[in-house]
């Protein structure tokens, strides 16, 4: 039986990204609030300072890091016809676990969308017609415009200190940035990373082959920065130990640097941490939330009332949360009716791998999102006539390591082991890099998410299933793209190129990204869409998913943190000026 | 009795000051709440966890436990049946309850620099905090010290009663900045070496102690060992915010910061650094040479250095401002006592969080990774590079340190 | 000489944890209320467990021998350096396994389960510790009836390639054990050995490093990344140091 807390104005469920930004901002505003974080704490100097964090077995290999799949995991087929199986080991993606989620971990590529990603069907029927897009593809039109996210976008970048070049300030193009770029208000707060040898030499092919690179924003510090909040980022120092590994020397953004020193000084803010939430608990009309019921690290049950429930795990899970506590009709993948858990979609990445001769490229040298990136095909940049598909991503260099457990390329037909596989390892190392595109992965009919019939977690609760393929269009959107970035590639005079396009079915067992998006998706009708343009959910007023890559109503060509960021203050500030003066659905 | 003129000049501004016996006034109690953040009294009365000045911290001295007591207006268990003469003279005098002595874990010997009407003031502050039901036995130490007696003798040794007189050749800043930091703020009770019963050593105010594995650096004007380096901002800067362009406060002084010294008014705290900066001996006569680059632990430290601490504090020693401490010329890095330097590699230390400085970085411990040579070496190094030079570092202290660390509560 | 302290000054030690933050449960817990502030402790690190050489935690000595002369095959010594039973790979994998790698810790192992679509990752049971002792038991049986009771360490390095090469492309089958899927794991595991941090038993002497010319757990390279075509100059060094870090008498 579940012992009863004192109420709080707002429970926060997970203490990543966005519920750090949530609690923030509600605890400046002087709402009551608590976080219930399921992992643990987690701070630089004692879980990863600059003398042990460098362990690519500990963390990038063996993922001490990361969300165990014994305390959560889910099933996955390809599609309707197959029995979904557990993934019992994380592979193709790694959910992070504890205070700070996977923003202590990732690499700190922030990307926006493009102005024409927020009207993503509306604007491809425009230009080419209903017929262009496949009748099982259901990407649809944000529920806000790029104007609107704007300044949420800035805002999150200056909590960040995010490192770049503008390419577009207020409409006017900038020399050196993204030619591509919606507008921004203003310079990036910090100036962009110096580049490695690779990154240089693949933007003179870039330039060569008629394209206009720049260098990919980071919210890896260029220089020491103080943000908003007052907090103080110190100056990336290169180690190559980003993605996957907390940063020892306060140079990554991540919630620990950028917000939670800050944040836990509110007197009127507290965490729990090692502490499920198990279910967002409903009043008897269920249009109401009551608070939510969680699990301590003992076992023991609490009742946690709150005024405002914020849904703040990560994208998954926020699915799995919404399905458990019937919030939403649960989407049907037969039936198509239905809509907790539509949409989900990934990222579509493939890569070139390059052996230049005579060069030492250092690839240990490297920062979690330094590199040169060619947008031209992103988007709809490019005219997608004659071509079969619609969507596209970006493409550069931006090798984030040279760690050699799991980065030693070797030249292709190479044995894999034996004395030319080391010969074959000791000569290339230092010559190789790999360039990748990273594009957009659009929603179909038959990729969703909805609980699994068979199994369950550690607690009894069914296991989200997941369902997801890649589609023609994508497929071949990542020939078009990896064609593309071959040709760039080509410039750079290799030894040797291997282009590697996507190719499916979709296999958990090799690593792509952790962009799982979709399943709360935001939109302006309720038939298709679990949230309103506030993250807000239309069944339950007092229940909001701010800004979890879950509320994405399709996956475009970037990375999604930055679009996660600015949704998170922009729900913030709809719960602060609109929702807590009158309560209720914000339409 | 008349009060000095120049008293006048140190009340803190309120408008409107009263000088009458009017506990109740608004302004009056809060300059005796002003007062008590710069005395620091929740530090020691007021126990973590515990209600604001129930008492009930015990504070581990080499002498033994003493307990500091509960000085809310409880009638039983507080101060509530105390007279004001009676609470003039235990900050005044160091006596109790009953005339009873106290300790000097209660540094009197500080406060009794501080007006009576300051002091009276204070009173009227704890008069109206919430009174707390928590009966105390302060006196807990063992035989003989739990003696009582002794401290007249002590007393007569090591404390000169009296209230502070203004220096008339100097400013009414320099003078505001002398009162707060001789008396309510303490300084010298951690900054001052002691004598072998733990009186202050004549003569060597505010050059650095040591108390149970820190050393409370010199902060005299000594330019090579106290904070002669620093400008009047840089100080202003650490007291308010707990960092400045030179180091982060950490440790106890961490402390210090949170609950006093950041509370303190810009005025105050332009007053103290006045007068810090005007204090005590200058340049250093004796500058050493530095260890020499090719000294057999010179070498060993660069190459420790390099791998485990350029990455913050920087191939150049130079930190980065508000985050790493900068160790090039730094006095703190160069003081003739190591013991706060072998503490933080050991164990690490993490920076006072404040509203100004959020962000409380912290050293990671080294103490699993490095011997106690190699600290003594990387120690050794950064002494003596970048311009520093100080005396080496020895395995040894090293080892006896690490050694009492593992003994700590 | 002992410290002379003042008993006034040591009321600031208790007060350095003074952020209110509740432990709940044993020794160094994390914190579960957080509240007032950031939780810190000093002394507080989480460094890797260093392997200590000594007699084997996981394998038999017969497992023992098999394991190290298959390393040395997967990585053969030559003129670059060391291989991979020098550089310590089959300690590495043998602490490993007696950890919790081997036990598959964390890992969702909840039945049933049942073979799958490649897609669907791994579904057996079977822990990496079983998996070795299963794949190990079926290669020693391999071994000494094709090569006439001989063990695999008393092959020929020839053999002892060739019977590695079966494994690899299904050319020699194993009883009950799918040969190429354990020798993806061996190697996987030889390779991790040979590259990971020294402190784990592997990449003896940073020889792994030292082959393709990585740095190690360095964490600047502020200085170094404009410096398009240079050799890195420094030596690579190990979460544990590296010799220059001892002071020579």
């Amino acid at each position: 039986m579940a012992r009863k807390l004192p109420p709080k104005d707002v429970v926060i469920i997970g203490l990543g990204w966005t519920g750090s930004i949530l609690g923030y901002e509600l605890a400046k505003a002087g709402l009551d609030v608590v976080a219930i974080e399921r992992g643990p704490w987690r701070d630089t100097a004692t879980d990863f300072p600059p003398a042990y964090a460098q362990d690519e077995l500990r963390y990038a290999v063996r993922l001490d890091l990361f969300l165990r799949p014994d305390q959560e995991t889910l099933t996955f087929r390809n599609n309707m016809s197959q029995t979904a199986l557990p993934i019992r080991n994380f592979v193709s993606f790694l959910p992070g676990n504890g205070v700070g989620g996977a923003g202590v971990h990732w690499n700190g590529q922030t990307w926006r969308f493009l102005p024409t990603d927020f009207r993503v069907r509306s604007h491809l029927e425009e230009r080419y017609g209903k017929e262009a897009l496949p009748s099982d593809m259901t990407i649809q039109d944000w529920p806000l415009a790029y104007d609107e996210i704007e300044p949420y976008y800035d805002r999150f970048e200056k909590l960040c200190g995010t490192s770049g070049k503008a390419g577009n300030i207020r409409g006017v193009k900038q020399p050196g940035g993204n030619p591509f770029e919606g507008w921004r208000s203003s310079e990036y707060p910090t100036p962009p990373l110096k580049q490695g040898l690779g990154a240089t030499l693949f933007a003179e092919a870039a330039r060569k082959t008629g394209h206009l690179p720049f260098p990919q924003p980071a919210s890896n510090c260029s220089e020491a920065y103080t943000n908003p909040l007052g907090l103080k980022l110190g100056q990336c120092t290169y180690c190559g130990f980003c993605e996957r590994f907390g940063c020892g020397n306060y140079s990554k953004a991540s919630p620990q640097t950028c917000v939670l020193p800050a944040l836990l000084r509110f007197p009127n803010f507290s965490a729990q941490t090692e502490s499920e939430v198990t279910k967002i608990n409903l009043d008897s009309t269920g249009k109401r939330a009551t608070g939510v019921t969680y699990v301590d690290a003992s076992g023991e049950e609490w009742e946690q009332p709150a005024n405002i429930v914020l849904v703040c795990a990560y994208a998954l899970f926020n699915v799995r949360l919404m399905l458990l506590s019937g919030i939403g009709k649960p989407y049907n993948g037969e039936t198509g009716q239905g809509v907790v858990g539509r949409n989900y979609a990934y990222q579509t990445t493939s890569s070139v791998g390059v052996i230049l001769k005579d060069k030492i490229l250092n690839p240990f040298i490297a920062t979690g999102a330094h590199g040169m990136i060619v947008d031209d095909f992103n988007g709809d940049n490019f005219d997608h006539a004659g071509l079969g598909f619609v969507g596209g991503g970006y493409m550069g260099m931006g090798q984030t390591n040279g760690r050699p457990i799991t980065t030693r390329p070797v030249p292709s037909g190479t044995p894999k082991w034996g004395a030319q596989w080391k010969k074959a390892t000791a000569e290339t190392y230092n010559r190789a890099m790999g360039l990748s595109t990273h594009a957009s992965s659009y929603s179909y009919k038959d990729c969703f998410l909805d609980l699994d019939p068979s199994y369950k977690d550690r607690l009894g609760r069914p296991l989200m299933r997941m369902t997801f393929d890649f589609h023609e269009n994508e497929l071949k959107m990542s020939a078009f793209l990896t064609e593309r970035l071959a040709e760039i590639a080509k410039a750079l005079d290799p030894v040797e190129m291997t282009p590697s396009p996507r190719k499916g079915p979709y296999t958990l067992n090799l690593y792509q990204t952790t962009h799982n998006t979709g399943g709360t998706v935001m939109g302006a009708d309720p038939a298709n869409s679990v949230l309103n343009r506030y993250c807000q959910s239309w069944d339950v007023h007092n229940v909001f998913v701010p800004g979890g890559a879950s509320v994405f109503p399709q996956n475009h060509g970037y990375n999604p943190t930055d679009t996660v960021g600015a949704l998170a203050y922009w729900t913030a500030d709809a719960i602060k000026d609109r929702y807590l003066r009158n309560p209720g659905p914000l339409g | 009795m008349r009060r000095p003129l120049a008293t006048a000049a140190f009340l803190v501004g309120s408008c409107s000051l009263t000088f009458a016996q009017d506990t109740q006034s608004f302004d009056r109690v809060e300059r005796g709440r002003y007062l008590s953040v710069l005395g620091d009294c929740a530090a020691c009365h007021t126990a973590p966890g515990g209600q604001p000045f129930g008492g009930g911290l015990a504070l581990q001295t080499p002498f033994g436990k003493i307990v500091a007591p509960n000085i809310t207006p409880d009638r039983e268990t507080g101060i509530g049946n105390m007279t004001d003469q009676e609470f003039l003279a235990a900050l005044h005098d160091g006596r109790g309850h009953d005339g009873t002595r106290l300790y000097p874990a209660m540094p009197y010997p500080a406060y009794t620099k501080m007006t009576d009407d300051d002091v009276l003031a204070m009173r009227a502050y704890f008069a109206t905090v919430a009174p707390v039901r928590n009966r105390v036995i302060s006196n807990q130490l063992p035989f003989p010290f739990n003696v009582r007696l002794s401290m007249a003798f002590w007393n007569v040794l090591n404390f000169t009663p009296g209230r502070y007189h203004p220096n008339p050749r100097k400013s009414a800043e320099w003078n505001r900045g002398a009162y707060i930091v001789e008396g309510a703020a303490h300084c010298g009770t951690c900054h001052t070496p002691k004598t072998l019963l733990g009186g202050d050593k004549n003569g060597q105010a505010l050059a650095g102690a040591t108390l149970q594995g820190w050393f409370a650096p010199n902060i005299t004007t000594d330019s090579r060992k106290g904070i002669g380096g620093w400008s009047k901002d840089d100080l202003v800067q650490y007291l308010k915010t707990g960092a400045n362009n030179w180091t982060l406060a950490s440790g106890p002084m961490a402390e210090a910061v949170t609950h006093s010294t950041s509370q303190m008014t810009d005025e105050d705290i332009s007053a103290i650094a006045t007068y810090l900066k005007d204090s005590g001996e200058g340049g250093s006569a004796h500058k050493p040479e530095p260890v020499a680059v090719s000294d057999n632990a010179m070498r060993a430290g660069a190459a420790i250095y390099k791998d485990s601490c350029a990455a913050c504090h920087r191939d150049t020693g130079a930190g980065e401002v508000h985050l790493f401490p900068r160790l090039a010329s730094s006095a703190l890095v160069q003081s003739d006592d190591p013991t706060t330097l072998v503490r933080v590699v050991l164990q690490g230390t993490r920076a006072v969080s404040t509203k100004d400085m959020p962000t409380a970085p912290a050293m990671p411990a080294f103490d699993w990774r490095l011997s106690d040579t190699q600290t003594a070496a990387v120690l050794t190094y950064i002494r003596n590079s970048w311009g520093n030079a100080a005396g080496t570092v020895s395995g040894g202290a090293v080892a006896s340190e690490r050694a009492s660390l593992g003994r700590l509560p | 000489m002992a410290h002379i302290t003042s008993p006034a000054l040591s009321r600031r030690l208790l007060l350095t944890s003074a952020t209110a933050f509740v432990l709940v449960g044993t020794a160094v817990a994390r914190a579960r209320t957080l509240a007032g502030g950031l939780p810190w402790e000093p002394g507080t690190a989480t460094p890797p467990t260093p392997v200590r050489p000594g007699p084997w935690m996981f394998f038999t000595s017969d497992e023992a021998a098999l394991i190290e002369a298959a390393v040395d095959r997967l990585i053969p010594a030559d003129e670059r350096g060391p291989g991979g039973k020098d550089a310590g790979c089959a300690v590495f994998i043998d602490r490993q396994l007696a950890g919790p790698y081997g036990r598959a810790a964390g890992l969702y192992m909840k039945p049933p389960f049942m073979p799958g679509a490649a897609t669907q990752g791994y579904q057996m049971p079977d822990a990496p510790a079983a998996r070795y002792r299963a794949g190990l038991k079926a290669l020693v049986e391999y071994v000494k009836a094709t090569f006439s009771g001989k063990s695999f360490s008393e092959l020929v390095p020839a053999d002892q390639d060739k019977v590695l090469a079966g494994l690899e492309t299904g050319s020699i089958t194993l009883k009950d054990v799918k040969g190429a899927e354990f020798l993806v794991l061996l190697l996987q595991n030889t390779q991790e050995g040979f590259f990971a941090d020294p402190i784990y038993g592997g990449n003896r002497d940073m020889s792994g490093w030292k082959l393709v010319g990585f740095p190690g757990a360095r964490y600047d390279y502020r200085d170094w990344v404009d410096r398009h075509n240079e050799v890195y100059p420094l030596p690579p060094v190990s979460i544990m140091g590296r010799a220059e870090w001892t002071v020579k008498e």
